[in-house]
């Protein structure tokens, strides 16, 4: 990954919201495609906890198979999961959508989240290490079946070379702030297609006593305005080196059908940086942004409106200027981001699970 | 007699149908991985292919198994079957979006996953499929399983299912929790030995109501388990007599549990081997079993009653003389075998393939569960025999175990779903767009209990 403003990066849209009309689903098919045919690179799933919101990990599955080149990066949370799960989870992810996965990994910061499970609220440090003890556990899984691990040796009568598969025996670190916890592994399911998934937490979360950068492949970045969004990503960029993606968050709203983005944008509130205006001012913004940062994840006011604007004004507009990359039909995340696919782990180890 | 009115009768009465599911195992021996024609058992296509296959021949559902932990053998992986397999709900939610019709079912255990989450999730597999969620229930609770996962092992074996009827009945309130259509939610209080549950559910109900509840314990605490809570029980009784027998245990405990005596649905678990004639469909038989059972299978058979390797055996020789090293057999973990007296059990295993002049390998052929669910012969004959299960209502359907994947469903597709269609006991179309609607059960009312208790709680 690198910081060069020469380089084209890739947008993102935030489809939360897609597929909920009373419980009809087929609209959420219809959401992704429009992303995808629009350009987007990625499209993401919350998983916040709104009344109608389905599991955001099944919501990205649902999309797999009727996309083609667009990655479907779901949030999923570290701290009141079960991090086998997690791995089996997003591995098979991975597998319906022929290696488009992603994992945006959050940590809930939540007494509703803690009750739910009937486990104590956990906030401060703990959530990091959450995060990472359950990212480190699926990264282990995911590597726990070499690539060639299913051999199908008709001679021999073996399906599976057991050398080939791998305990992963995770231990939380003596400090860890939560409560203690083991995983033993293998995975229940072969390596994924990208053998490892692209893993993206915000920036908060990654750092010393927290999620490790090389835990990583990619971070989130927000400001509270746009203006201060690019020397974010410089910070950020610097705190946690080269190696990790930096992807820009945006709030955004335009002038649509008639109604101006200032007018649309009475009572949003929010966190993020918000975009208010027109479409040829966010295709400036944009290509501006992407100087600093390798993407930028756009989070629409209204998907309907917005992605019709976006599809049609700016995503074309930023293609001409040589702002993003062109997608890769049968791509996967990890080309998307410049990853190479890395060999297991345990690939080099002299002995197999059980020796 | 309509639907409503058979589900709440204390009399029995056949259906005069049966129905279809699939089961892609995912783990297990009966898969013929070694035959040329055999595709992966997790690329998406073999699951697309293998549902779509399904959904043309008017299958009423798709069932997947769950992993927790990898099978071992003498303490490693099991090298010999088919293994690996996805999270069943994440592809579910894949073939949700390419299927419309047919039961999407999920099979999840009540230790290693907790009430809110999973009741989130399943209700989310029911929305994003339009109502065709369901939930075979499972109760797995061993300390070696649980070493995946945070809690540990944690539960008594004595105590699961008392365990899973909390867990499901949580569930269910969660489930009703949403006041109507459009909300409001209601806060879900549950106090118990093992967990605590205290929950505003996201989700609203679906078109179906709420997810379908399948479970398949076959001791009399988990028939019970299945009388008092579920909509269908996956038996492992497809012979005649034994299903027979069985319809009327069963009708007698969901009468005793207060439920309609049509109130749960029996699907067995079944395997299908046919063929144009009776002959051929024998012969293929033979090469089934023959990849089914190899010469190594055979002997890591025998190897998890006896808990030491046989491997220098001769497979077309006789049971080895030698007496196993274990006082309970629990060699293959995670396979169902656990438990025998090992020493007994080889006495009389190596007498009866005496007596019968039987080798390693045709001893452990004639031993696999696999025997009593099988249904071998032509397409005609094999309709007619279960056109006779459908008359007198012995099972609601069939559980099928495809033995190749995935154009294990091919034939019976395309030659003895005909059949028995026009045999007029099996559908001719979906009856509904919901899986209840296809099952033909009941549509759960919401209970005025649940009502109250969600007004208390909020």
């Amino acid at each position: 990954m690198s910081t060069s403003s020469i380089k084209p990066g890739f947008l993102a849209i935030e489809l939360d919201g897609a597929g909920w009309d009373g419980g009809d689903f087929a609209s959420l098919g219809e959401a992704v495609l429009a992303a995808e045919s629009a350009g987007f690179h990625a499209a993401t799933f919350t998983d916040a906890p709104v009344p109608g919101r389905a599991n955001a990990l099944q919501r990205a599955a649902f999309a797999g198979p009727v996309t083609r080149s667009i990655a479907l990066v779901p949030e999923v949370d570290t701290v009141y999961t079960e991090p086998f799960h997690v791995s089996t989870q997003l591995a098979s992810l991975d597998y319906v959508s022929g290696g488009r996965a992603g994992w945006i990994a959050t940590a809930a910061e939540s007494p509703e989240a803690a009750a739910a499970v009937g486990r104590s609220f956990a906030a401060g440090d703990a959530l990091g290490q959450e995060a990472g003890a359950s990212i480190e556990v699926s990264r282990r899984l995911w590597d726990s079946w070499e690539d060639d691990a299913v051999i199908r040796d008709v001679a021999t009568g073996r399906y599976i070379d057991v050398d080939k598969l791998h305990y992963v025996d995770f231990e939380t670190p003596a400090d860890f702030a939560g409560p203690a916890y083991s995983v033993k592994g293998p995975s229940i399911i072969p390596r994924p297609p990208q053998g490892q998934l692209p893993v993206i937490a915000g920036a908060s979360l990654v750092g010393p006593g927290q999620v490790p950068a090389d835990a990583v492949d990619a971070v989130l970045v927000t400001a509270p305005t746009p203006e201060l969004l690019a020397a974010e990503v410089r910070d950020v960029r610097e705190r946690l080196g080269e190696s990790v993606a930096v992807i820009a968050e945006l709030d955004v709203v335009l002038d649509s059908r008639g109604q101006a983005a200032a007018e649309r944008s009475v009572g949003l509130d929010g966190a993020r940086a918000r975009y208010a205006g027109s479409a040829a001012g966010l295709v400036d913004f944009l290509a501006e942004l992407l100087k600093e940062a390798d993407g930028v994840r756009l989070h629409p006011a209204s998907l309907a409106l917005e992605l019709d604007e976006l599809s049609r004004l700016v995503l074309p507009e930023l293609r001409r200027r040589g702002a993003l990359r062109p997608p890769v039909q049968d791509g996967t995340f990890r080309d998307l981001l410049g990853l190479t696919r890395p060999a297991s782990r345990y690939a080099s180890a002299a002995a197999g699970a059980g020796k | 007699m309509t639907q409503h009115n058979r589900a709440k009768s204390g009399v029995f009465t056949p259906s005069g149908k049966i129905q279809f599911g699939i089961f892609f195992q995912g783990v297990n021996s009966g898969t013929i991985w070694k035959a040329a024609e055999s595709g992966s058992q997790t690329d998406f296509e073999s699951f697309r292919r293998i549902a779509q296959t399904a959904e043309r021949g008017l299958f009423a559902a798709f069932f997947l198994g769950e992993g927790l932990r990898l099978r071992e053998h003498l303490g490693r992986p099991h090298a010999l079957d088919v293994a690996g397999r996805p999270d069943a709900q994440t592809m579910l939610a894949a073939l949700a979006s390419v299927t419309k019709n047919i039961g999407l079912v999920a099979t999840q255990n009540t230790t290693y996953n907790d009430p809110a989450d999973l009741a989130h999730r399943l209700a989310s597999l029911d929305l994003i499929s339009g109502g065709r969620a369901a939930w075979n229930i499972v109760t797995t609770d061993n300390a070696w399983t649980g070493a995946n996962f945070r809690r540990g092992g944690y539960l008594d074996h004595a105590d699961r299912y008392k365990h899973a009827e909390a867990f499901v009945e949580t569930a269910k309130r969660i489930w009703d929790s949403w006041e109507t259509a459009d909300g409001p939610a209601r806060r879900v209080l549950h106090e118990g030995q093992h967990y605590t549950v205290d929950v505003t559910p996201r989700l609203p109900r679906s078109a179906q109501y709420r997810p379908v509840l399948f479970q398949a314990g076959d001791s009399p605490e988990g028939r019970n388990f299945a009388a008092r809570q579920a909509d269908v029980i996956f038996s492992a009784h497809p012979k005649f007599d034994d299903a027979v027998e069985f319809r009327k245990d069963l009708v007698e405990r969901s009468l005793a549990a207060g439920r309609g005596a049509n109130a749960v649905q029996i699907m067995p678990a079944s395997e299908f081997i046919l063929a144009p004639t009776a002959e051929e469909a024998l012969e293929k038989k033979q090469w089934v079993r023959s990849l089914q059972i190899g010469p190594q299978q055979a002997v890591a058979y025998l190897e998890q009653f006896w808990g030491r390797e046989l491997s220098d055996y001769d497979p077309d020789g006789p049971l080895p003389e030698i007496d196993p090293v274990v006082e309970e057999t629990s060699e293959t973990r995670g396979s169902g075998f656990h438990g025998a007296k090992a020493r007994q059990l080889a006495d009389q295993w190596r007498a009866e393939a005496k007596d019968k002049g039987l080798s390693i390998r045709q001893f452990v052929s004639s031993k696999t569960a696999r025997i009593d669910a099988t249904f071998t012969g032509s397409y005609t004959a094999v309709a007619d025999q279960l056109a006779e299960y459908a008359r007198v209502g012995a099972v609601d359907g069939f559980n099928i175990s495809p033995w190749i994947i995935p154009t294990g469903l091919d034939d019976i597709v395309n030659h003895l779903v005909p059949e028995l269609q026009e045999r007029g006991v099996y559908p001719t179309e979906y009856a509904g767009k919901t899986l209840r609607e296809n099952l033909g059960l009941e549509t759960p009312v919401r209970s005025a209990d649940e009502a109250a208790e969600a007004v208390r709680a909020s």
